[in-house]
């Protein structure tokens, strides 16, 4: 150490010391000129950039779903209501362990394997940050007290309240104004995605689906200030959203009901329409289903039991159900063939149980074996004779049955907002060369006269068909909507994709009007038991619909087939005669006859609309 | 003899001047002291905004700054000469600890840092003592030889840098092990090691630098340095820290949003807000002019440092000194430069305003050391 100090230079060791110095002076400078730059640019020449994302940080535009218009019956009941639900959700940036966090909310309450399956899938879509992932919904009010008193242990764990659709009336209405469930990609990318940046839920079926635009309504937004855990601390700015219109429908709840009661737990199909408004009173199918399932999600093992149930309750019997009109044509072909001069109201035939054309050795047999004996147009819709049908049919010829069946709205979709009917089938040459390949053959003819072979109808066509007849032939278009909130109500919904049927001479409507009242009330009318004991007059027409051929030869013996081989039975009619205020299609499966179990639902309703009507008329 | 005694004698002048002064005799620079005492009234306003306006972090701090400058004031009791003998020793005692850190250390979040005292005794960590040892240690051993130094005398001091960064950067602590290595660096530029060992020294690092990328590294160091090149790469992982941090200084713009009023950080957008980051609450709330005014803050401080460095008796007091004041500068280079995405995050806080007692007694400790030299003066130099 001495030997050291002798030979350190102290002068020059400061002189360095001093220079270094200098040297760490211009590196303190030079590294805070460098912070300065960054500093600089940072702040005044990238501020306006920071500042937006600064704000995008903590401000947040959020879309704030419009409540969905309600949906009401003629009378205001309500039909579609929203009703606050409550979920159990999880926010994933929240929750360390997804897995943990469902076992700690499955100490607290029921979750199934299914709801975890569902959970996880709706985890993998795409969702905003922060944005909660639903496990469970429609808690009852125990499990949201359950939840809420374990709160501070759950983390990344909340209830959510939201507003989801009920019917109230569950399946006595599903198949007439369908349902919403959650919507999912494929809607999102048909609608309008900002308006529905908020709406968990979107029509699926029927009502639901045709007036979404109206009933959804415009979506609001408000910007939120959010802190980093995306808490909400106040709202800077609001628009509030505009709620869906209410929509009225013609819908009659208790014309619903006693249609679904009278069905009972038969298949079939009843659809009643206000001849004057076009108006759908009631549109019923059973079985039904209740549409309440679907709202927030049906589970599978429901889904599966509705969707494989031999009874097909998912199918909308009444406008998907395609069936064979029967003699419930006949009195549209017998108004055709009188004004096509194909017959006479006073031409009479004899009618011996048989029909054969020349060169056919086919025999067409009526549905009375030995016949009914001589038979005019009159009584041959009366007691629904086939034989002077088949006659009439071969001298109608097809392109003149069809053009009748046609103006009457046969082989189309006249409704104006049930987009999910089918056409039915209406036969003509040309459809049978391009579908079948043959030409149209004479014996064609004489089963379209009955309403069998190869026509195919739904009860809504056959309900507004009736309609039309009960009219006069005068055409409004078939409507389930009554009035939407904020428009006047009227036929300003209404399009006109029909003509009115022209008659050359009018009194005919009144002869098959007649006719069919006679039905009703005649002596030998095939629904005279359900005429019977009325303080107004109906007018009506039965009908059978084969299920299975019977081949030549055999007869129809209801005991011998099996319940689901046996005809269906249909029934159309209106009322009053004078004055028609309704009109019903009723269609019941396997019914048999028309006239045991048909007729009686369409009395059923006639007399509930109509003693109302007159009840109303009375207190006035 | 005579001459030398003639250039101390300036020196000796203010010394008697200044000896006149309470200060002086309580070894205390007013200068110094003074200028402190703003940056820690400075730290506390900061720190209550940025701690989400909580007096519980204030008044903790408070304790912790009464703590520190009462070490800053023994130290300062203490003559430089004391520092010098006991330098190879608290160099030993400070190697031997963190040897012991790496066997019987406890830590969290992964590293070791801390180790825990017999008999009730407060946890230590002797890697903070180290940032005063290592300059200490190296002033020590260069201040007795031939200056500037030579090449076998500036391998030893690399060595006996290498060893105590080589045992902190496995804890792993980056940050103090950059700290240390620059404190140890700066004492051989003062000293007045060769430009040319400088320059082939960079070249050797540089080319040492793909190895401890493979070797030495920990993941998660790499990961910051990667998030540091392209912090958009994951915008929520790792990269998110500094983009909010970038966000929270730039968007304070020229004179800031106002105390408690910067979004980033009273929203908790702002990670560490109170530690490591707090200087981008300053910078949102304060702008671009608080900032700069810190800085200048920062530079007052750096400069009476170096002033002290300069006036020192002899090389030992100069170039620790000189070390010290420097690595101060390297708190706020780094720290500052870390937040405002121009160097990767390495955990080092901004001196005397990020919320913590261990970097605040040490850096307290420094400026006694400082006050030291500076106060204990001799009428002749030895």
């Amino acid at each position: 150490m001495r030997s050291d100090r002798r030979l350190k230079d102290s002068n020059r060791e400061k002189r360095i010391y001093a220079f270094r110095t200098i040297l760490a002076v211009l590196f303190v400078l030079g590294l805070t000129f460098a912070l300065v730059l960054r500093l600089y640019h940072l702040q005044l020449m990238n501020y306006e950039h920071f500042q937006t994302l600064s704000d995008k940080n903590r401000m947040q535009l959020q879309p704030i779903a419009p409540n969905r218009g309600l949906i009401y019956d003629r009378n205001g009941v309500l039909l579609a209501d929203n009703k606050p639900i409550f979920s159990v959700a999880i926010v994933p940036e929240y929750s360390k362990d997804i897995d943990a966090s469902i076992a700690s909310i499955q100490t607290i309450i029921d979750i199934s394997p299914e709801h975890i399956k569902r959970f996880k899938k709706r985890l993998q879509r795409s969702r905003r940050p922060y944005q909660s992932v639903i496990l469970k919904s429609k808690l009852n009010e125990q499990e949201i007290a359950r939840i809420e008193v374990r709160r501070h242990e759950l983390k990344g764990i909340e209830v959510q309240a939201e507003l989801a659709r009920f019917y109230p009336l569950s399946d006595a209405t599903a198949h007439s104004i369908g349902y919403v469930g959650r919507i999912n990609e494929k809607e999102l990318g048909k609608v309008d995605a900002q308006n529905y940046s908020a709406t968990n839920y979107i029509g699926k079926l029927g009502v639901e689906r045709f007036y979404e635009a109206e009933l959804h309504g415009q979506v609001g937004f408000q910007t939120v200030e959010t802190n980093a855990s995306n808490r909400i601390l106040r709202v800077l700015e609001r628009i509030s959203p505009i709620p869906g219109r209410d929509i009225s429908l013609h819908i009659d709840s208790n014309l619903q009901n006693i249609a679904v009661e009278l069905l009972g737990k038969r298949r079939g199909a009843v659809v009643a329409i206000e001849p004057s408004t076009g108006g759908i009173l009631a549109l019923v199918s059973t079985p039904s289903y209740d549409p309440n399932l679907f709202v927030t999600g049906i589970d599978y093992k429901s889904y599966s039991a509705l969707r494989d149930s031999l009874d097909l309750p998912l199918f909308n019997r009444a406008l998907k159900g395609q069936y064979p009109p029967g003699s419930t044509i006949k009195p549209i072909v017998g108004l055709g063939g009188l004004d096509s001069a194909a017959t006479t109201r006073t031409f009479s035939m004899w009618d011996d149980g048989k029909y054969q054309l020349k060169n056919d050795e086919r025999i067409y047999r009526d549905w009375k074996r030995q016949g009914h004996g001589r038979m005019n147009l009159f009584s041959a819709i009366t007691q629904s004779c086939d034989i002077y049908f088949y006659d009439l049919a071969f001298k109608m010829g097809v392109d003149n049955m069809a053009k009748y069946l046609g103006s009457f709205g046969f082989g189309r979709n006249t409704v104006l907002d049930i987009s999910e009917a089918r056409d039915g089938l209406l036969p003509t040459r040309e459809w049978k060369r391009a579908l079948k390949g043959r030409a149209w053959y004479p014996g064609d003819s004489l089963n379209m006269g009955i309403g069998q072979g190869f026509m195919l109808s739904t009860p809504l066509q056959l309900a507004a068909a009736t309609a039309m007849m009960a009219n006069r032939g005068r055409w409004v278009q078939p409507a389930l909507l009554k009035s939407i909130t904020g428009e006047a109500e009227g036929v300003r919904h209404r399009k006109v994709v029909m003509q009115d049927v022209k008659l050359k001479n009018n009194e005919d409507w009144d002869f098959i009007i007649g006719a069919m009242s006679e039905v009703m009330h005649g002596k030998r009318g095939t629904a005279r038991g359900s005429g019977s004991r009325a303080s107004y007059r109906m007018a009506g027409k039965t009908g059978t619909a084969q299920v299975v051929g019977i081949k030549q030869g055999e007869k129809y013996d209801a005991e011998a087939l099996s319940e689901r081989n046996r005809d269906h039975a249909l029934f159309i009619g209106f009322a009053p005669v004078s004055d028609p205020q309704i009109a019903v299609a009723v269609i019941v499966e396997n019914g048999g006859g028309g006239s045991t179990s048909a007729a009686p639902v369409a009395r059923a309703m006639f007399d509930e609309w109509i003693l109302k009507l007159n009840n109303e008329g009375a207190d006035k | 003899m005579n001459q030398d005694f003639l250039r101390q004698m300036p020196g000796a002048e203010t010394h008697l001047k200044q000896s006149q002064s309470l200060a002086y005799r309580l070894h205390l620079d007013p200068i110094l002291l003074g200028l402190l005492l703003v940056l820690c009234a400075v730290g506390l306003a900061i720190l209550y905004s940025a701690s989400g306006q909580s007096m519980v972090h204030v008044e903790k701090q408070l304790v912790r700054f009464g703590l520190a400058f009462f070490v800053m004031f023994v130290f300062a009791q203490l003559d430089p000469i004391v520092y010098k003998r006991w330098s190879p020793w608290l160099f030993g005692l400070g190697l031997l600890a963190l040897l012991g850190v790496l066997f019987f250390g406890v830590g969290a979040k992964g590293a070791q840092r801390w180790l825990q005292l017999p008999g009730g005794l407060p946890r230590v960590q002797p890697s903070e003592f180290m940032k005063l040892v290592v300059p200490m240690m190296v002033a020590w051993y260069l201040s007795s030889r031939y200056l500037p130094p030579s090449l076998k005398a500036v391998f030893v001091v690399l060595f006996l840098i290498f060893v105590p960064v080589l045992l902190i950067v496995k804890q792993p602590d980056l940050g103090t092990s950059i700290l240390i290595a620059a404190s140890g660096i700066f004492v051989l530029m003062f000293a007045g090691i060769s430009w040319r060992l400088v320059v082939g020294f960079g070249v050797l690092v540089a080319s040492f630098a793909p190895i401890m990328w493979m070797f030495v590294m920990r993941e998660y160091q790499k990961q910051r340095v990667l998030t540091f090149l392209d912090p958009e790469s994951d915008p929520l992982g790792s990269g998110w820290n500094i983009i909010q941090s970038k966000t929270a200084i730039g968007s304070g713009g020229l004179w800031g949003k106002g105390w408690l009023e910067g979004t980033q950080s009273q929203l908790d957008f702002l990670p560490e807000s109170h530690t490591d980051f707090i200087i981008a609450v300053c910078a949102e709330e304060f702008g671009f002019v608080g900032v700069l005014a810190l800085l200048f803050l920062y530079l007052l401080i750096v400069f009476r440092g170096l002033f002290i460095a300069l006036k020192a008796q002899d090389s030992y007091g100069r170039i620790l000194a000189g070390s010290l004041t420097l690595t101060f500068f390297v708190y706020i280079f780094v720290n500052i430069g870390m937040v405002s995405g121009i160097l990767p995050v390495v955990g080092v806080p901004l001196p005397l305003v990020s919320y913590g007692g261990t970097s605040a007694v040490t850096l307290m400790a420094a400026f006694g050391v400082l006050m030291s030299i500076h106060t204990h003066r001799k009428m002749l130099s030895r």
